[in-house]
């Protein structure tokens, strides 16, 4: 074993039990491991009913159709992989470090492993995930989707993930980060590193829908280079018990750019910590962070964090939630940070309920209140998601109609 | 069609308007002047049911049905129909979708927007960045797909520059002779309209059968809107109480 990874491991197990900076801790020993093997899936259509639902629930569409490539993982184990687009690379992280001796250069590099005992765990458990690279110059034609789905009940899993967008090349994905019907308890740690180099570009798409007693710690570090872009949307509007998430970005090359959506919205017995992070290390680089949060009983905490390293460096954050009833809690943090001069960063946050002025408005028009109230939610949950694929978005739109507040 | 009696109104626990009384029959097109802060907007909006506004006493009869406690919906659902002056701004909501919705997909946005020369506003979130002549034709071309029998227009003219004005004028025009029936010689038009109008402008544009003058929260007189324009126009407001002899 080489020192980096002998290092890596004494760190990784003295984080074993280092609780999260924000969040409910869970206790990992009350849950078993999530199976490591699972009898392959050739086509995704062959699943049961409930299965596919599941899967198109969270933008994943088992037909293949309109997707330049799927993998499925349930629980611990790669259980589908196909891909239709050469221009790309699809495939396990686990195989691909195999095959690839350079990858160990990206694979734990931007995610800390001692961060907090979910990456420990997950970097001690050698997790398999999804590996996702375009050569140089490529574009995947559509996006690629991947599901990460809980499969079994009381389980804990984990996954590494790792995305190469190389110099000038594009890349859509959707990933569905879900649990099979039935899977009420278990805990989700998801490990993703995205490296988005000079010129290309990361579109990342990423929807959740879990169970009332799942816990979910995604930890996402994101590397752009000069040039590069990457956009990012969040999307979980039904019940789960805990979600904690910061995703951070790193501009690391002169005009490089992001945007961060979330969308969410907290049921009754919900908790969502949903951040994100820009950091400005390279001249004039731009970050947009837009939340759009809505509680039904839940509790929200938005928390937004721009740190300027770098001149000409422009961020500007969006925080605005709706509290629909008493029994909710929206809480907006969001963080400035200027260490040089010649930067701008602003933010505008807004928590409360909808405003009467535009219900009225459309009541005006002889809009019913629920029918004004439906509409002005949407609407503004709409703002969050902006440039996302249009079929998607109706799915999400369908999904904030029915589910989430019965109309 | 409209009948407004005795009304008091207060907002926040004082009175704004007092013992109110107005009448807009069906096809008239009457005008509501008044100066600044005289309780105009509130007496449109409370007509509309805005909850700002609460009545404390009088009625407001539509057709005939007493609807001064209808929840707003239902007034607009009877054919009452405002255009606002300050709209408030709908982020996320595109004015194509808001059209959809309004004419409940019986009209054809593109349509619609045509005549008023807002398509390239469809998809737009309403009132948002909106110019002040865009606010109007955006109200317009809500009331044309929500084509209520009654039309409150709260100053149509303002802030509008002189050159979509008459499009502005015509729009409105065209909408009030929608259905507009002529037995013999005198026409009937389909709506009904009650303007409030600061400059007279519009008057250029529509025909108006009656003039009100509201002043320090109530009526003071009514009469014939072009000669009321002219008096108010030599005289100002200050009339306003001897205004009363022109009844």
């Amino acid at each position: 074993m080489q020192t980096d990874e002998v290092n890596l491991k004494k760190r990784a197990e003295s984080a074993a039990e280092k609780k999260a900076a924000f969040g409910e801790d869970f206790e990992l020993g009350k849950f078993e491991e999530g199976s490591r093997v699972s009898k392959p899936i050739e086509d995704l259509q062959t699943l049961d009913e409930e299965s596919k639902r599941t899967l198109f629930q969270v933008g994943v569409i088992p037909s293949e159709e309109g997707r330049s490539g799927s993998l499925l993982v349930l629980d611990n184990a790669v259980s589908h992989s196909s891909l239709k687009d050469k221009n790309i690379e699809l495939t396990s992280t686990q195989k691909a470090l195999k095959k690839y001796e350079w990858l160990k250069d990206y694979s734990w590099k931007l995610v800390a492993v001692d961060t907090d005992k979910y990456t420990a765990k997950t970097y001690l458990e050698n997790a398999d995930g999804y590996f996702v690279r375009v050569p140089a110059g490529k574009k995947s034609s559509m996006p690629v989707q991947t599901c990460l789905m809980l499969n079994s009940k009381k389980v804990y899993q984990t996954v590494h993930n790792i995305i190469i967008v190389e110099e000038g090349a594009s890349l859509d994905i959707i990933t569905g980060c879900t649990s099979r019907k039935g899977v009420e308890e278990g805990i989700h740690m998801g490990i993703s590193e995205m490296y988005v180099k000079k010129g290309a570009t990361l579109n990342f798409t990423m929807i959740h829908n879990w169970a009332e007693q799942i816990g979910v710690r995604p930890r996402t570090v994101v590397h752009v280079e000069e040039g590069g872009t990457y956009v990012s949307n969040y999307i979980c509007l039904k019940p789960v018990r805990s979600v904690q998430m910061y995703p951070t970005v790193k501009l690391e090359g002169k005009g490089a750019v992001t945007r961060l959506n979330t969308i969410a919205i907290a049921h009754p017995g919900s908790e969502l910590d949903l951040g994100s992070r820009a950091i400005f290390n390279a001249p004039d680089t731009k970050a947009e962070l837009v939340s759009r949060t809505i509680t039904i009983g839940g509790r929200i905490i938005a928390r937004g964090e721009m740190i300027a390293n770098s001149k000409g460096a422009k961020g500007h954050l969006e925080c605005k939630g709706l509290v629909l009833t008493d029994k909710g809690s929206q809480l907006a943090i969001p963080i400035l940070e200027a260490n040089v001069d010649d930067v701008e960063l602003t933010h505008e946050a807004a928590v409360g309920k909808i405003a009467k002025d535009q219900v009225e408005y459309l009541m005006a028009r002889g809009l019913t209140e629920d029918e004004a109230v439906g509409m002005i939610v949407r609407g503004f949950l709409d703002v969050g998601i902006r440039g996302i694929p249009e079929e998607l978005k109706n799915e999400i739109e369908n999904t904030i109609t029915q589910t989430a507040f019965g109309m | 069609m409209l009948k407004i009696e005795d009304l008091t109104v207060e907002v926040n626990g004082k009175i704004l308007l007092h013992d109110v009384n107005l009448e807009v029959k069906k096809g008239y097109t009457n005008v509501l002047f008044g100066p600044n802060g005289a309780g105009k907007s509130a007496l449109m909006r409370t007509i509309m049911g805005f909850s700002e506004y609460r009545v404390v006493k009088g009625r407001i009869l539509f057709n005939g049905e007493d609807i001064t406690s209808l929840p707003m919906d239902e007034r607009a659902r009877r054919g009452l129909g405002i255009m606002m002056q300050r709209p408030p701004d709908m982020s996320g909501i595109k004015l194509r979708d808001l059209i959809k919705v309004v004419s409940k997909g019986k009209k054809d946005p593109e349509a619609l927007a045509e005549n008023l020369n807002m398509n390239r506003f469809l998809d737009r979130d309403v009132n948002v960045g909106f110019s002040g002549g865009e606010i109007k034709r955006s109200e317009l071309l809500q009331l044309a797909a929500q084509n209520p029998n009654l039309y409150l227009l709260d100053e149509p003219e303002s802030g509008v520059d002189l050159v979509s004005i008459e499009q502005v004028g015509m729009t409105i025009k065209e909408l009030l002779e929608e259905g507009v029936e002529c037995p013999g010689e005198s026409c009937i038009r389909g709506k009904s309209a009650l303007i409030i109008t600061h400059t007279g402008q519009i008057l250029d544009y529509v025909t108006t059968d009656r003039g009100y003058i509201l002043c320090n929260g109530t009526i003071m007189c009514s009469g014939n809107p072009l000669k009321m324009l002219e008096e108010i126009k030599s005289k100002g407001y200050e009339e306003c109480l001897e205004c009363k002899l022109m009844k």
